[in-house]
């Protein structure tokens, strides 16, 4: 798909919001994602273009970042965590064996490109342990059943709902979000559960009685 | 040692992340007040109440507030900057996106004092990439505060301006380290940089930046309304306060709990529930894989910045992972080294190569064909990557070398002993990857 005047628009919206023109090209090579469904040479020369750089200079940025995919992705984006304690608790397992179920290895989309596999790095989410997600949306607390059964199902084209995160879109629609286009789905933002692990502190001090000690009635503050 | 939800005690609330909440639950309260103060005692507020970063390194918050020019001259004269480090993502830390995603006005509020306070008129947030949903939970807070006066121009009527950008990053784990932040925030490769000079100084656009963990910022309006006396009830001398600790691994209950600086493991645990069943203790971090393991041994040291470098270690972001007596000790070194070498960004020799040949070596090891020597080379290298290099990247990565062969030396022997990895299963790591 050949990038549009409407792109060449958007990056400029994208310009305007900072003092200083190339801090906009993260958000940019988001943009050509969510247009390209990976950053491609046009991409590259777009951004190299509306900011006066080499294209060298944007592709030395773009090869930097892992989220920057230098292939075709798929519509559905399977990231495992296989760090430390999500590898222990599981995750190397789901990752071996979507990798086999899949016929993919890391970084690759499966056949009828639906699917791209990564294993990833901490996902921020160790106390629901182990996590992967699906173009960034969290699927918690994860076996290698209900792994299989999420990839199942995003092949067939029947979206699983993510514990934690907004029902899911294509990657390129979630890289437009990156680019700082927010979320046009009135459900999107309210998307998802808390999740326990979350809540566990404070619900067990609920649960004890116990708490912060109260403000001062004084006014505080140093007024 | 009670639970003392303080940043956590909206996360429970129905829609807890609306501005309609937020504002029952006495939102936009501290910014109120903190606009009714001088700027400069709002800085000496948040130094009174001893605010230490959030982020790992501890540093005293009203201290950096303070280090900004101010003035017409010089540096002075230049815009200021508040720039928040919303890119978690050490090993094990998991406090700040559950924040923003639950709590995101906590944020944006401790961003308009802290730019208040520092006369700074444009903010951005660095949310890690993968936050997807946190960043689509921050949109909707930014364009509701602004529809409610607490953004903009003419603040609540003050006439104080401020805009605030988000920005999402683009998966680099060094992008949490302040300077390469600031690199990668204007567009570059995300490289840190030499200091001095340091961001107070010359930062964003070389102009002065604060630069503040997202758990430090949202700290803030609770200062402002509890004042520095309230909040130095809680925690130590030297770390007051409460914090978040981020529990996970082999516990009963994984989860965030909030309690204060100063708490140690072993309370902590009790609360929590202990460990899964069947499961003992073996090694936990305190802070993050960056943080050197410790053992059994140190459940009784306090979990707090002076507390941590005495058991010799760091409190880091307060991200407990625990692990228990079926863990590899090896391939768990291995892994977070795995994890350094990817994520290292290339600029300094001796974390670069020194990452990527550990990682050869500790794959040999790992899979019993290992020798006496290489024990011997990790130990060298640690000691070569440590304090020569420009950030703290190539410092943590020795820390889960360097610690688990100071504890745990014998389980490494026993790797070349018998040829294999005792705690052998089908699944060897060269299929995981």
């Amino acid at each position: 798909m050949p990038l549009t005047e409407q792109t060449r628009v958007q990056a400029r919206e994208i310009i305007a919001r900072y003092p200083q023109a190339r801090s906009a090209l993260l958000p940019m090579l988001h943009l050509v994602q969510s247009e390209e469904g990976y950053v491609t040479s046009e991409g590259v020369a777009l951004c190299a273009e509306e900011l006066g750089l080499t294209k060298a200079e944007v592709g030395a940025v773009a090869t930097f970042y892992t989220m920057y995919k230098r292939r075709p992705t798929g519509d559905y984006l399977v990231s495992v965590c296989t760090n430390t304690l999500c590898g222990v608790l599981g995750g190397d397992e789901i990752f071996a064996t979507l990798s086999e179920h899949l016929g993919v290895g890391h970084n690759e989309t499966s056949e009828d490109g639906t699917v791209t596999l990564e294993h990833a790095e901490c996902l921020a989410a160790c106390d629901f342990a182990p996590v992967l997600t699906v173009n960034y949306e969290l699927y918690d607390n994860q076996t290698v059943e209900s792994a299989v059964d999420v990839v199942r199902r995003l092949q067939t084209g029947e979206l699983p709902l993510p514990t934690r995160g907004a029902p899911l879109c294509t990657f390129r629609e979630i890289e437009r979000l990156l680019a700082g286009f927010a979320d046009p789905r009135p459900d999107a933002v309210a998307g998802g559960t808390t999740g326990e692990p979350t809540l566990a502190g404070l619900r067990l001090a609920e649960e004890r009685g116990e708490s912060a000690p109260a403000y001062p009635t004084t006014s505080a503050g140093g007024q | 040692m009670p639970l003392t939800p303080v940043l956590t005690k909206r996360w429970g609330e129905p829609e807890s992340w609306t501005l309609s909440t937020y504002e029952r639950t006495e939102g936009y309260q501290g910014l109120r007040k903190a606009l009714q103060m001088e700027p400069d005692a709002v800085i000496a507020l948040v130094k009174d109440a001893g605010l230490r970063g959030r982020g790992g390194a501890g540093f005293p918050t009203g201290m950096k507030w303070g280090f900004i020019p101010q003035g017409t001259e010089g540096q002075a004269a230049k815009p200021h900057y508040v720039v928040v480090n919303a890119d978690e993502g050490e090993p094990g830390t998991c406090k700040d996106f559950p924040l923003m995603m639950a709590d995101p006005h906590s944020l944006i509020e401790g961003i308009v004092i802290a730019a208040y306070a520092v006369r700074c008129h444009h903010a951005f947030v660095y949310v890690r990439g993968e936050m997807v949903h946190a960043r689509r939970r921050l949109d909707a807070a930014v364009a509701e505060a602004r529809g409610a006066g607490y953004l903009g121009s003419n603040i609540l009527g003050t006439g104080f301006d401020l805009e605030i950008t988000l920005h999402s990053g683009a998966g680099a784990y060094i992008c949490g380290e302040e300077t390469a932040l600031l690199d990668s925030l204007e567009g570059f490769r995300g490289q840190p940089r030499l200091r001095p000079p340091f961001p107070a100084t010359h930062g964003l656009y070389a102009a002065p930046t604060v630069i503040n963990n997202v758990e430090t910022i949202a700290t803030v309006p609770f200062i402002l309304l509890g004042g520095a006396e309230w909040f130095t009830s809680m925690g130590t001398e030297k770390s007051p306060g409460p914090k978040i600790f981020c529990l996970s691994g082999h516990v009963a209950r994984p989860g965030q709990y909030e309690v204060p600086l100063g708490t140690t493991l072993r309370e902590l645990l009790d609360i929590a529930g202990g460990l899964r069943e069947g499961s003992e203790l073996k090694f936990w971090t305190p802070g993050g894989s960056s943080t050197p393991f410790l053992t059994a041994e140190h459940l009784d040291a306090p979990l707090d910045f002076e507390g941590m470098v005495a058991a010799g270690s760091l409190l880091g972001t307060a991200a407990l992972m625990i692990f228990d007596q079926n863990t590899c000790i090896v391939r768990a070194a291995l892994r977070f080294n795995e994890f350094y070498a990817h994520e290292s960004c290339g600029k300094c020799t001796p974390c670069r190569e020194g990452t990527y040949w550990m990682t050869q070596i500790l794959q040999r090891l790992e899979s019993g064909s290992g020798t006496a020597e290489d024990i011997d080379t990790l130990l060298d290298t640690c000691d070569n990557i440590f304090g020569r290099a420009f950030c703290a990247l190539g410092d943590g990565a020795t820390s889960p070398i360097v610690s688990s062969i100071e504890y745990f030396r014998d389980e490494y022997v026993e790797h070349y002993e018998r040829g294999c990895c005792p705690f052998a299963t089908d699944l060897t790591l060269a299929a995981a990857r």
